[in-house]
């Protein structure tokens, strides 16, 4: 389940660095499986075929991540030309077996796809994207 | 001399699920021999035949050890070693 305005905001930046690929992550509490925090990345390779968070960028993430509790729980990039499903680079490289990796493609103008997948050792997952207006209040026990 | 080093979460399952753990090593690859002495299997995750793999990025403190001496880079007491998967793809 992921809000609309997220939604945008992936979208818009993958529209933005087409053709080459864009990514980054939206964090959440760890645990709470809620998208909250968009964060886009730097694609360090600046390539339409290939991503890579840039390394320091990728520390300076994890470190904030650690310190506000957060996890990546969402993983997303683009595609340019091609389908949103994982290549099978994206599943080599694939290491947070508790996110939802999310694809875009932005091959169309004016059409886009949003796809959402689990990757947990080297197996692909498709699962359902709920676009809800904005997330549930966070259940509190 | 101790230094913390940070595991990753898909690498937590050498280290019994934790976070952070405690070695020893005047250099990375010292570093490395050493907790694979108690974490069995993690080095092989972390190092191939040819040095660092591709796919996973090492800190010493804020920077990455590939601007520095790979696995040579020397390690002090007080250093974080910070272990983690590149987030890259296709």
């Amino acid at each position: 389940m992921i809000a609309q305005p997220t939604v945008d905001e992936i979208v818009a930046h993958a529209r933005r660095d087409h053709p080459d690929e864009a990514c980054g992550v939206v964090a959440g509490r760890v645990g709470s499986d809620r998208p909250e925090r968009f964060v886009p990345m730097r694609n360090a390779a600046r390539s339409p075929t290939f991503y890579e968070f840039d390394s320091i960028d990728l520390l300076k993430l994890y470190r904030e991540m650690d310190e506000l509790d957060q996890e990546p729980v969402v993983v997303y990039h683009s595609h340019t030309a091609t389908e949103a499903y994982p290549s099978r680079t994206d599943v080599s490289y694939a290491s947070e077996p508790g996110a939802h990796y999310v694809l875009v493609s932005t091959r169309e103008p004016d059409t886009v796809e949003f796809r959402s997948y689990r990757i947990v050792e080297g197996i692909v997952t498709e699962e359902e994207v709920r676009v809800v207006a904005v997330l549930d209040p966070e259940e509190t026990s | 001399m101790a230094i913390e080093v940070r595991i990753p979460t898909i690498l937590r399952t050498y280290t019994g699920g934790e976070k952070v753990v405690a070695g020893e090593g005047a250099t990375l690859a010292e570093l490395l021999s050493e907790l694979d002495s108690r974490h069995a299997g993690l080095r092989e995750r972390i190092v191939d035949e040819k040095g660092l793999r591709r796919f996973v990025n090492v800190y010493v403190n804020d920077e990455d050890v590939r601007f520095m001496g790979g696995l040579e880079t020397a390690l002090k007491d007080g250093d974080t070693v910070t272990v983690l998967p590149a987030v890259a793809g296709g």
